[in-house]
């Protein structure tokens, strides 16, 4: 095989990859929109500040400490103690539910049965003061978030595949987080999936999905099936938080990355999971490719930052319920 | 509050009980406009109760204060002999009341069968990650609940269409539906209101049908809305009349009928 095709091969590889981080951010969106309708901006953020609280746990860090400091003029800091990654990871979590709880209590509980552009300006609002809340809380520096995952290319499958070319050809390089990351949203998915599909909880999600009278009637309570969705859209953002910033310290930008969610949604379609996941791998390895073929040979690089965003446009345009979404039918 | 509520056996040789549902001096304002006006009436064990009146008369909103979708402002819901304390209507979905809508609201993205399937919501009692990973106990309560809805779907004739998706049927298969997810619960009280409404005269048989057996083999309790007079006056064993708020009528469908308040309510009455 020519080492060109090789290459080739290579790029659609990190594609995939980078495809399924951006799916795990749309993941966290479209779990939210199908329950309630609600085109949750803040989702991003919900990925930055679980990664900050698991930061700021992990390295025990004192929540709030300007503030206390300020106030009393002491000067804390830290505990003194470095908490477990895995009870770290559950005291986020914890945290991501009393999050969820109080965004239902305190703001959607009282939006019940506006227009969707009031629940979506309610979240930017939502967004702003998480994102103020993170920064009052663990501080504005950038954190690393060491969990523990492999970095660096993957030295086994570049030994693995080296003898597939000849003799300029190295072998694939694969990032090891990328690898621990797909692995991660397959299950994430596969859990998703079976929760939404065989449990009682997951059929009342889909029930409070498309009918609110009708669950009512049926003896389901909305509130509990909000509070359970944000606390899952949390989850999803913690799992997208651990590897984003794990790839690039957590930092306030990476709050940005939902806005590349927002091409994997006009792509998958707004209600879909399995459109979120194909909506991710496509502008993957979409903007990947076209960097490799067209971009860098003939427009001079740096196509992956728009490519995205052009291929959403174009689906606008023709097909505005993406792959998966549910057919727009306006009955007369 | 009830006069004589002694147990009987009806003519066709069913069995009325005590009184279920007890509703004292209910009254119900939007704003200024008093939709009930200090109504009581009772529903009793095993029957079915119809309510009737002209259109505002105040029946949905009767229903919705059963269900728990309204609020009285004052009056007492009084159910299997207590007091019950102001619920949200899933509370009161989960005490056995069980109801459909006159404008028919289902899950319209969903199956027939999973439809259905949400009306088993409260019979299902294993946790949510046994029921994920499909777990011993949580697949025998997934099946027995599946045959559950089986019976009911036999029973009530849609077996073609368990896979379809509700969105996709016409409209006397809705109300059909409808009718199962209620069924499905197993209601203690079953409340439907205006269950034939929009129907051809056969759909209307069909349902009048399925009530009485649902009444009959099941023993569930009945209170239903309904316009049709002659549809009333056969399927029912008492009768409440309504009009502007107010109860002017309640008894046998016999007395109902020769009532001169209900006869002026509904024919109209010269005012001189």
């Amino acid at each position: 095989m020519s080492a060109d095709f090789l290459y080739g091969i290579e790029v659609v590889l990190n594609g995939l990859m980078a495809g399924v981080l951006y799916a795990l951010v749309a993941l966290g969106f479209v779990l939210i929109y199908k329950a309630s309708g609600i085109f949750n901006y803040a989702q991003g953020v919900m990925a930055l500040f679980s990664a900050l609280t698991l930061a700021g746990i992990m390295s025990g860090q004192v929540p709030f400490a300007h503030l206390i400091n300020a106030i009393f003029g002491t000067d804390i800091h830290y505990f003194g103690w470095n908490v477990p990654v895995l009870a770290a990871i559950i005291l986020t979590l914890v945290v991501m539910v009393i999050f969820a709880w109080c965004v239902q209590r305190f703001v959607f509980r009282h939006l019940v049965g506006q227009e969707p552009i009031i629940l979506f300006m309610a979240t930017i609002g939502l967004a702003y003061f998480l994102e103020g809340v993170g920064d009052l809380m663990w501080g504005s520096d950038i954190k690393t978030l060491a969990v523990g995952l492999p970095q660096g290319g993957s030295l086994w499958v570049e030994d693995a595949t080296s003898g597939l070319g000849g003799d300029d050809f190295y072998g694939f390089f694969i990032d090891k987080l990328d690898m621990v990351a797909t692995v991660v949203a397959i299950i994430l998915v596969a859990g998703l999936i079976a929760f939404s599909q065989y449990t009682k909880q997951g059929r009342a999600m889909r029930a409070v999905a498309d009918d609110h009278q009708a669950a009512l009637s049926v003896g389901i309570s909305l509130n509990f099936i909000w509070v359970l969705v944000w606390s899952l859209a949390g989850l999803v953002a913690l799992v997208a938080g651990i590897m984003w910033g794990a790839k690039s310290g957590v930092q306030f930008s990476l709050s940005l990355i939902a806005l590349k969610a927002l091409p994997v949604l006009m792509l998958g379609g707004f209600t879909s999971i399995p459109g979120a996941i194909v909506g991710g791998l496509i502008i993957g390895v979409g903007e990947k490719l076209f960097e490799y073929l067209i971009g860098a040979p003939f427009l001079g690089g740096a196509t992956e930052n728009w490519f995205a965003y052009v291929l959403a446009l174009l689906f606008l345009v023709f097909r505005p319920q993406g792959l998966f979404g549910e057919r727009i039918i306006e009955r007369v | 509050m009830t006069a004589d509520a002694t147990p009987y056996v009806t003519e066709d040789g069913r069995q009325i009980g005590g009184v279920m549902m007890d509703l004292r001096d209910i009254t119900l304002r939007f704003g200024g406009v008093e939709a009930i006006k200090s109504i009581s009436f009772d529903i009793r064990e095993g029957e079915i109760r119809a309510i009737i009146g002209p259109n505002g008369a105040g029946k949905s909103s009767m229903l919705n204060v059963i269900s728990g979708f309204y609020k009285p402002q004052e009056g007492e819901v009084h159910f299997r002999g207590k007091k019950r304390p102001p619920m949200r209507p899933y509370q009161v979905a989960r005490q056995g009341v069980a109801r459909t809508f006159q404008n028919i609201a289902l899950f319209e993205g969903m199956s027939v069968l999973d439809n259905i399937m949400t009306g088993r919501m409260g019979h299902i009692k294993s946790n949510m990650l046994a029921q994920a990973i499909w777990a011993g106990k949580a697949q025998r309560e997934e099946n027995e609940n599946r045959e559950a809805v089986e019976r009911i779907i036999d029973f009530l004739e849609i077996q073609a269409i368990r896979k379809t998706p509700v969105g996709r049927l016409p409209y006397g298969l809705k109300k059909r539906v409808e009718l199962a997810r209620a069924l499905a619960a197993e209601p203690d009280l079953l409340l439907l209101d205006e269950p034939m409404a929009g129907m051809n005269v056969e759909e209307k048989e069909d349902m009048s049908r399925f009530i009485l057996d649902v009444n009959d083999e099941f023993g569930t309790t009945i209170a239903l809305i309904e316009h049709d007079m002659g549809v009333v006056m056969d399927l029912s064993d008492r009768v409440v009349v309504m009009d502007y708020g107010r109860k002017i009528g309640d008894g046998t469908p016999d007395e109902v009928r020769n009532n001169q308040e209900v006869i002026d309510a509904y024919l109209g009455v010269a005012h001189d």
